[in-house]
């Protein structure tokens, strides 16, 4: 049997809080670190004990990013899913499963399968610390995964130590059990499937985050002073992720903070904490989910309504109402551009990777003080969540951008200031900050109709007046925002529009079309800038990737696009994994390239 | 003409002229600010004033026009407050609120502000009722008291001071609009406090609560008003000269320097017993009678600011070379993700 090196996937069934994800990750960082080409993702549930959980990983010569649709070993330790899994298998693949709680009938063991059993409760009798049992015999199948498909050992043994740092007990104990699990598969397993790992090096330059943690270091990089947020899967972990690095380098030399982290009560008072810092002038951001939007669209309106720069980061779950809290979608664009009541958009950011969630997070402090408006960082569970294999971080020396704020020597020189009214013809204003020691530097910011100078006004022709303005400004930020980046050639007259997560899954799709003319033009921003009109224009059908049931982007688009409406045609995946790149595929070659 | 500290004049504490109806209770707490900030010597051009939505709301606009105001949504001052708070904590925050403003829709958010001893002053313009609206109950009205056409309010009132020292408020007491004496004492003193300082000012609604019968109206309230305390604001440079009448006197010192003299007026009340201040308030309210002043007062608490640990500088003042972490922590952070 030929062998397949390095280029398959793996799904490992387990229940939650049982350690799974230690083992999971500890394998996981064994393959990063033979610099194989791995993806990794969790399928977890909104629970914290005893559900079904999955974790996968795929690895490619490419160091693909995206799953795919099948797996081609199923480790079962799940007794409750076990049945499923294996029905969702493939005949030839191979099935590695705790025996002592699984017995499967002969029909479900299809033609060619190679079926391993693993005694993991009788084994676990052997882990000499019986309190740590439970956590730790998910080790053993990270030792019979080790001897199945040749894991490197010293690297594998590198990484628990590094796992658990300076505690030299857990240690121990992680190793004690991934070696009952190695002796276990040398005296039992017979090598029977082509499957191999090979060190390879795919992780040179390259590292290992969380988009939270990278969106986090973005604002810390942005300079974000002011942090307010709820609780909320899946933005928590990056709400955590920014305080911890407060933590570290944000102290000044008598240990005080230059940074306030304020947990809320809900997110209508994040959103409130968010505007009220932005106003005095901080740089001050929230993060949160999709719920969390809906809940804070009334404070939304009026940082809109009034301008006040503040950041919105939205880490997308799955919806409608709660939904699945724990599965990825994109599925708040329209929500983010365009929420609250009365004539609102919102300039959105999307990220697709490690170092955009760095760069666009840094980048919305910019755009909020440069147009004293809500910024959106749209970003998903997928993205936050997982973890990526990404290239080395770079820095880039921050340079804010404040905007226009007049300060008490301009006062003096400025004889007609009013705080709404648009002296550059760019449609945004001036604006003091509070504390401006000036007799006209104050102004009244006020959710309620106003007129140029921030007066309370109930009259048509200042509304109007205002509103259009608000719409010029969201006309310059047109300009500004990051441009989308192109992949084909110019001539193809099919496009594909995608954007976010969904981007790793259309690369490989196009590596995969190399012989078909297509372009391809990734998303970075909202609103959509000129470059996106010329690629519509350009092509013939215009399909746009997303994973949502609605197509939220090509809603917009539609809206932006007068008259080529017709050419814009969808693929849309919201079962709530991350698209994969063999679906993208199979659906343009039967609709759009036969 | 008058000049304070700053050389100003009163008119220097103005704002734009009052919209609500002749009249108003919140008009004399307006003109009590402007005389407390005018007289406390206050930049006016360093004071944010806030305020969520309603009649009460209006009234940052009334006065210190020199000083940035923020109106913002029903109910949600406080955060917007807390907010601003962190970001720059020297700018005195005074926030004004009504009953449904604080006592319904933002409860929430009010609670939370006390809990967190958010450093600013604010002011409850309680009337008991929905003016902007056309008078419907607020959550504030008390049991039994009727509506203008007559209807008794059928549910029990939410006492805004009891729920503040409840929720951990570090500087609670009530006054009456009409009561202008002690009023200023109280927001000067509230204004001297590091913490959340809540007044609670009962203030009549001249066109939808100031009926017969109403425990809202001029008439009931001053019928029923119990002060507790003749009070005294003593500024911080200034001796304490308190002219010994009869009776106790209590000096409270208040963070900036300034003391606050309490001469017991009726009822016998230690403001650090925070047991007997809820009882206080409630048996008030069983009572019937209006107990106004200082309840309760606690200084030891640290304010938001201090819970969090802040900078002296505040973060709105800090720039890119305060905050840029440097390439060197990229270096470090690489190295840790491999």
């Amino acid at each position: 049997m030929d062998k397949i090196v390095n280029d398959f996937s793996i799904r490992v069934a387990t229940v939650n809080g049982t350690g799974s994800q230690s083992s999971n990750n500890i394998l996981f960082k064994t393959l990063f670190r033979m610099g194989i080409g791995a993806c990794g993702k969790n399928m977890f549930p909104s629970n914290i004990q005893g559900l079904p959980t999955w974790f996968q990983i795929r690895v490619s010569p490419e160091g693909y990013q995206a799953l795919r649709e099948n797996d081609d070993i199923a480790v079962l330790m799940n007794a409750q899913t076990a049945h499923e899994d294996i029905d969702s298998m493939r005949p030839g693949t191979t099935i590695l499963y705790n025996s002592d709680i699984i017995k499967f009938e002969d029909k479900e063991i299809k033609d060619g399968m190679n079926v391993y059993a693993l005694p993991v409760e009788t084994l676990s009798r052997k882990i000499s610390n019986p309190k740590l049992m439970r956590l730790l015999k998910n080790l053993f199948y990270v030792g019979a995964v080790a001897v199945l498909y040749g894991l490197d050992l010293e690297i594998l043994e590198g990484v628990i130590r590094d796992t658990f740092k300076s505690k030299q007990k857990a240690i121990d104990a992680n190793l004690e059990a991934l070696h009952i699990g190695i002796d276990y598969a040398k005296e039992n397993f017979e090598k029977k499937d082509p499957y191999w790992f090979e060190k390879a090096n795919c992780s040179e330059n390259k590292i290992v985050m969380e988009g939270n943690s990278a969106a986090a270091l973005g604002a810390l990089y942005g300079g974000c002073t002011v942090l307010a947020w709820y609780p909320i899967t899946p933005s928590s972990s990056l709400a955590e992720a920014l305080i911890a690095y407060a933590k570290k380098y944000r102290v000044d030399e008598n240990g005080k903070m230059k940074f306030a982290d304020v947990q809320a009560e809900d997110e209508l008072a994040s959103a409130g904490m968010v505007l009220g810092a932005g106003w005095a002038g901080a740089r001050s951001m929230t993060t949160t989910s999709g719920p969390g939007i809906s809940l804070m669209s009334e404070f939304i309106g009026l940082a809109y309504y009034a301008e006040i720069p503040s950041v919105f980061i939205d880490v997308q779950r799955v919806g409608p109402s709660t939904g699945l809290p724990t599965r990825t979608q994109q599925c708040d664009i329209m929500l983010c551009a365009t929420a609250s009541h009365g004539d609102t958009k919102h300039i959105l950011l999307l990220p697709s990777n490690i170092q955009e969630c760095v760069d666009l997070t840094a980048e919305s402090f910019n755009l909020a003080e440069r147009f004293q408006t809500p910024i959106f960082v749209v970003t998903d569970l997928d993205l936050g969540m997982n973890n990526w294999v990404a290239d080395d971080l770079k820095y880039k020396a921050p340079k804010y951008d404040r905007g226009k704020v007049l300060t008490k020597e301009d006062l003096e020189k400025n004889s007609d200031w009013g705080r709404y009214l648009d002296k550059d013809g760019d449609g945004v204003c001036y604006r003091t900050l509070p504390g401006t020691n000036h007799p006209k530097a104050a102004y009244f910011t006020r959710g309620s109709g106003h007129d140029e100078y921030a007066r309370y006004t109930e009259s048509p022709h200042a509304y109007i007046r205002n509103v259009d303005r608000l719409n010029k400004k969201f006309q310059t930020a047109r300009k500004a925002v990051p441009k989308p980046i192109l992949r084909g050639e110019n001539s193809a007259k099919l496009g594909i529009i995608a954007y976010g997560t969904t981007d790793h899954a259309m690369q490989e799709t196009l590596d995969r079309l190399q012989d078909k003319n297509v372009k391809y033009l990734r998303l970075l921003s909202y609103p959509f800038g000129q470059e996106v009109h010329d690629f519509v224009k350009s092509c013939d059908r215009v399909v746009v990737v997303e994973q949502n049931r609605d197509a939220q982007m090509r809603q917009l688009l539609e809206l932006d696009i007068r008259g080529q409406q017709d050419k814009l045609h969808s693929i849309l995946y919201y079962g709530g994994f991350s698209i994969s790149p063999d679906f993208i595929e199979r659906e343009l070659k039967e609709k759009f390239l036969n | 003409m008058s000049t304070n500290t700053q050389n100003l004049t009163k008119a220097d504490y103005a704002g734009k002229p009052s919209t609500l109806c002749k009249g108003c209770g919140h008009d004399s707490i307006t003109n009590a600010i402007i005389q407390a900030y005018f007289e406390l010597g206050v930049n006016p051009t360093q004071v944010i004033k806030l305020s969520g939505i309603g009649c009460s709301s209006k009234t940052p606009t009334y006065f210190m026009e020199k000083g940035h105001g923020f109106n913002s949504v029903h109910g949600r001052m406080p955060s917007v407050a807390t907010g601003a708070n962190v970001a720059n904590y020297r700018l005195p925050t005074i926030g004004v609120s009504g009953d449904g403003d604080t006592g319904s829709i933002g409860l929430g958010q009010y609670m939370h502000a006390a809990r967190r001893n958010v450093d600013m002053v604010y002011i409850i313009e309680n009337n008991g009722t929905y003016g902007l609206t056309k008078g419907q109950f607020s959550a504030t009205a008390d049991l039994g008291s009727p509506a203008k056409r007559g209807t008794p309010n059928p549910f029990p009132c939410i006492d805004c001071c009891a729920v503040a020292i409840d929720a951990g408020a570090t500087f609670v007491a009530r006054s009456f609009s009409g009561d202008r004496k002690q009023l200023i004492s109280l927001i000067k003193a509230a204004y001297s406090h590091r913490g959340l300082a809540v007044l609670d000012v009962v203030s009549p609604c001249v066109t939808f609560n100031n009926h017969e019968g109403s425990t809202k109206s001029y008439d009931w309230v001053k019928e029923h008003d119990i002060p507790l305390q003749e009070l005294q604001y003593v500024p911080e440079k200034e001796e304490i000269e308190v002219e010994m009448k009869e009776g106790d006197v209590r000096t409270i010192e208040l963070h900036d320097g300034s003391h606050l003299t309490l001469r017991k007026l009726g009822k016998e009340h230690d403001p650090s017993d925070r047991a007997s201040a809820l009882k206080l308030i409630h048996d008030g309210v069983d009572n019937k009678e209006l107990v106004t002043g200082l309840l309760y007062y606690n200084p030891e608490m640290p304010d938001h600011n201090g819970i969090l640990n802040l900078s002296p500088t505040p973060l709105v003042e800090f720039g890119e070379k305060d905050l840029d972490p440097g390439p060197e922590v990229i270096k470090k952070l690489n190295a840790s993700m491999k």
